[in-house]
Formats: C-alpha cells, sequence, structure tokens
C-alpha cells in the first residue's frame, strides 16, 4: 500500500462520478414526468411551421475547408508547445529554429488568406 | 471501540492518496455543481437590473426572500417534473447522449484546477489540485476542447435543420478559437517554464518592479491575456458569439428540441466549463490562489503561531480557495456583463476577428515574447 495513486486515475474516478449524476438527472427526469406524447409534440419543431425537407441536406464545404485548417494550424500549436516546454534546453537553436518555423507556416497563412479560403460570405 | 478508530486511522495512513483524490474531486464536483444554479440567478438579476428591471426576487427558502435566491431550486424541480420526451425524427442515442457529454466533460474538466495550496494532514503532504499531472495545463486545454462534442452530436441528433445550423456554427466557431486559444497561452509556458498550473502559480507569488506589482501574468503578457479572455467567451458559446444559439434567426440552435433536465445538463456543462476556463485565466494570469504581496508561504508562517503548525496550513489554504474563487467571480462577472451590453456579431464577422485578426496577433505575440525572454534569459 503506498500513499500515492497514479495521478491520471482522479479522472476516471470524476468521469464515473459525472456520468452517474448526469445520467441520474437524465433518468429522474424521465421517471418524474409525465408521459403525454401527440403527433404535434413529437414532430420538428420548425417555428409551427409545416416542415418541408429533412434536416440531412448538402452542407456548405466552407466548414470542410475549417475543419482542415484547424488541423493545420492545431498542430501547430501542439506542436510548439513542445518547444515552449523546452525553452531553456533549446536556448537560441530552437528560437530560430521555431521562427523559420513560423515564418513558413505565416507563408501558407498569407496564401490561404489570399485566396479567400478565410472569407465567409 | 478504540480498535475501530486505531483501524480507520490506519486505513486512512496507508490509503491517504486515494482518500485525499476522492475528498478534492468531491469539493470540485460541489463548487461545479453549485455555480450552474448560482450563475444562474445572479444572471437574471444582472439582467434585469441593466434593464430596470426587478428580476426574481421571490422564491426564497422558509419563508425568507433571500433575494429570489430561491429561484434556481424552484427552476430545477420544475424541469425535473417536465415531460421527457425524444422527437420522432431524432437519432434516439445520440440525442440522449448529448447532453450527458457536455455535462460530464464540464465536470471532469474542472477536477484540473488548483483549488489551494498543498495542506498537511497528519504528516501527509496533500496538494489541492484534484487531477494533478505534471502536464494539467495540456489536460484543462483537451477537455476545453472536447466541448464540441456535446454541441455537434446535439445538433446533428436532433435532425432539425436549426439545430443543425446551430451545432455546425457552434463547431466551426470552438475549433477557429481554440488555435488562438493555444498561441495565446503559449507564452505563458516559456515564461514559467512548467506546464504545471501550481508550479506557474509559485513563481506568481513574487513581485514585480521593485514590489509594486504582483508578478501576474497578466503583466508579463498583457496580449495573451487579451486574446484568451475573448477566445474564452467563444469557447464557451457565449454573447458576443452565442451564434450557436442565436435566438432571433436559429431559435435556440443546438438546444431547439431539447427540454426538462436534458436541457439543463446543457447549461450544468456550460457553466461549469465557463468556471472552469475563468479559474484557468486565474490561474496562469491573475496568480490563482495567492494574494498580491503576500505569498502563501508568508501566508503559513504568519498563521502558524496563531493555530499549530498543522491546521495553519488548512487556514491558509481556505484563505487561497476565497481568493481563487473571488478572483473567478470577476470573469463570471464579465460573462453576465458582457452578455446583457454587446451586441452579436455577424457569422463572417465572428470567423473573420478569430483567423484573420487573432491567430496572427498571437503569433507575433509569441514571436516577440520569445525574444523578449531569450535576450533576457539566455545572454
Amino acid at each position: 500500500m503506498t500513499a500515492s495513486i497514479n495521478p491520471y486515475f482522479p479522472i476516471l474516478i470524476a468521469f464515473v462520478l459525472g456520468l452517474l449524476i448526469a445520467g441520474g438527472a437524465t433518468a429522474a427526469s424521465f421517471l418524474l414526468g409525465p408521459k403525454k406524447p401527440n403527433p404535434a409534440k413529437l414532430d420538428v419543431y420548425e417555428c409551427g411551421v409545416p416542415v418541408v425537407g429533412t434536416a440531412r441536406q448538402r452542407l456548405s464545404v466552407k466548414f470542410y475547408l475549417t475543419a482542415i485548417l484547424f488541423i493545420l494550424f492545431d498542430i501547430e500549436t501542439v506542436f510548439l508547445y513542445l518547444w515552449a516546454v523546452l525553452f531553456d534546453e533549446l536556448r537560441w537553436f530552437g528560437i530560430i529554429e521555431v521562427g523559420l518555423f513560423v515564418g513558413t507556416l505565416v507563408v501558407g497563412y498569407i496564401y490561404i488568406l489570399r485566396r479567400g479560403a478565410l472569407n465567409w460570405d | 471501540m478504540e480498535g475501530t478508530v486505531g483501524v480507520v486511522t490506519q486505513f486512512l495512513d496507508s490509503n491517504i492518496g486515494l482518500v485525499a483524490a476522492l475528498g478534492k474531486i468531491a469539493l470540485a464536483l460541489v463548487i461545479a455543481l453549485q455555480v450552474a444554479p448560482i450563475m444562474v440567478w445572479v444572471e437574471r438579476r444582472q439582467a434585469a437590473f441593466i434593464q430596470r428591471r426587478i428580476g426574481p426576487n421571490r422564491v426564497g427558502l422558509f419563508g425568507f426572500k433571500l433575494f429570489g435566491l430561491g429561484q434556481p431550486l424552484a427552476d430545477t424541480i420544475k424541469l425535473l417534473f417536465k415531460e421527457d420526451f425524444v422527437p420522432k425524427q431524432a437519432n434516439k442515442f445520440f440525442y440522449i447522449l448529448a447532453p450527458i457529454v457536455t455535462a460530464v466533460i464540464g465536470l471532469v474538466a474542472i477536477q484540473g484546477i488548483p483549488l489551494a495550496k498543498e495542506i498537511v494532514v497528519g504528516g501527509h503532504t496533500i496538494n489541492m489540485q484534484p487531477v494533478n499531472l505534471n502536464a494539467g495545463f495540456l489536460y484543462l486545454f483537451a477537455m476545453s476542447a472536447l466541448g464540441v462534442y456535446g454541441v455537434a452530436l446535439a445538433g446533428w441528433s436532433s435532425n432539425n435543420k436549426y439545430a443543425l445550423l446551430g451545432g455546425l456554427r457552434a463547431s466551426a466557431q470552438m475549433i477557429s478559437y481554440e488555435i488562438a486559444m493555444g498561441l495565446a497561452l503559449l507564452p505563458m509556458v516559456f515564461i514559467y517554464g512548467t506546464l504545471d498550473l501550481q508550479t506557474m502559480i509559485a513563481a506568481q507569488s513574487d513581485s514585480l518592479l521593485f514590489g509594486v506589482l504582483p508578478n501576474w501574468g497578466i503583466f508579463l503578457s498583457p496580449i495573451s491575456f487579451v486574446i484568451f479572455v475573448i477566445t474564452m467567451f467563444a469557447e464557451t458559446n457565449r454573447l458576443p458569439f452565442d451564434l450557436a444559439e442565436g435566438e432571433a434567426e436559429l431559435v435556440a440552435g443546438f438546444l431547439v428540441e431539447y427540454g426538462s433536465m436534458r436541457w439543463s445538463l446543457f447549461f450544468l456543462g456550460e457553466y461549469a466549463m465557463m468556471f472552469t476556463l475563468s479559474a484557468l485565466t486565474t490561474c496562469v494570469f491573475l496568480g490563482g490562489y495567492e494574494i498580491p504581496w503576500l505569498s502563501q508561504t508568508e501566508l503559513v508562517a504568519l498563521l502558524t503561531p496563531i493555530f499549530s503548525a498543522e491546521p495553519a496550513t488548512w487556514v491558509a489554504s481556505l484563505i487561497g480557495l476565497t481568493v481563487l474563487l473571488a478572483k473567478t467571480a470577476i470573469f463570471m462577472f464579465l460573462f453576465v456583463q458582457a452578455r446583457f451590453t454587446l451586441p452579436r456579431f455577424r457569422y463572417d464577422q465572428l470567423m473573420r476577428v478569430g483567423w484573420v485578426y487573432l491567430l496572427p496577433l498571437a503569433l507575433v505575440n509569441v514571436v516577440v515574447l520569445a525574444l523578449i525572454v531569450g535576450i533576457m534569459r539566455l545572454t
């Protein structure tokens, strides 16, 4: 028996407790509330107007583009975190390397900016 | 009887890690679960004052009105007894799952906040961060990123055009602002040289400029602070960035098909996330649980003659927790004040602010601070 536990173990405890609280609240509401369904209540709510078509439609490609750009720049951010932690060890070598890396990315950023990828019309 | 006490003491002694972890998680959960009802009340009262109304001031407890503090309790009971139905067109499994995901992520995320300085109980030193990782910073970051799942799932599973649009907008907005958020916090990592929030707070207990200012992150990197506060609003889908809900155009966005307790679980998650991000700002930029000009170590030394050695750390921690909550409350106040003061962005403006202004600003901030810190520390 040691005094310390795995530092990741509390996440599991919190997750289980959170699940119990959220699931419990959902279940309690399900058990306590009335059950009087009718067709109008179960229908899609679009301000009371008869529904035209379904929600499973094609979407603007802009959302896809945003997701792709997010992956690009988020990986960049995560990569920079590694350098930030080792800032003192890597010294000027790290700063210059990161400068070059960010510089390359800025070129790409200017490209997508000029091509209008960031414009929502 | 004495044997039982001995067994209990021995059990506590050998399992102190587990017992302490459970206690800390319980404390954080209590805070998270209290934030939502209190904030609902604060929000309604503050909105009323801004709009020259009175707001909820009737429902009290045991015959006392208490400025209407009983209102959230009454609301919860009402929501609990509302009909709980699944619309027939919805994808049932994900429709039920989405609010649970949001609430659980909110409740798990808050565990990464260091609530107070470590306390000493029976010779064991217990730090007051429920999930005590050496990369606690990344843990909070990851959890706030997961928040997008609940919203996206809710929007898609409702199978409603408004809900789908709201969910999509929310996801696009959250991922866009996350980059600026990450880049805004990056300089703080190399300034403090750590990813551990407790070490960061300890570094902020010093003072700057011959003791005039506390050594807070806000003075070391003010631009990071500004960017982070803006992205914090966007990440939690709060006004002026609440296009996911936009009641004027999308009715209620991803929430449109939700009701009863499921609806309030979304708010539980949202308020817990707001609190977590506010507390993170406090820890990184405003010295966390440290009182300006009086570090927790000095406070313990000051209190030791009054109480004895161990209780002194408990009292100091209690003061620290109060200080942390007070500083966090400033941001919670800001959230509500902004909601009823600022108009909503248009969607193209919103994406523009994130990608065209905040992202380059954050990048420039990183590069400039890296050069400054490099010159100051490495030459």
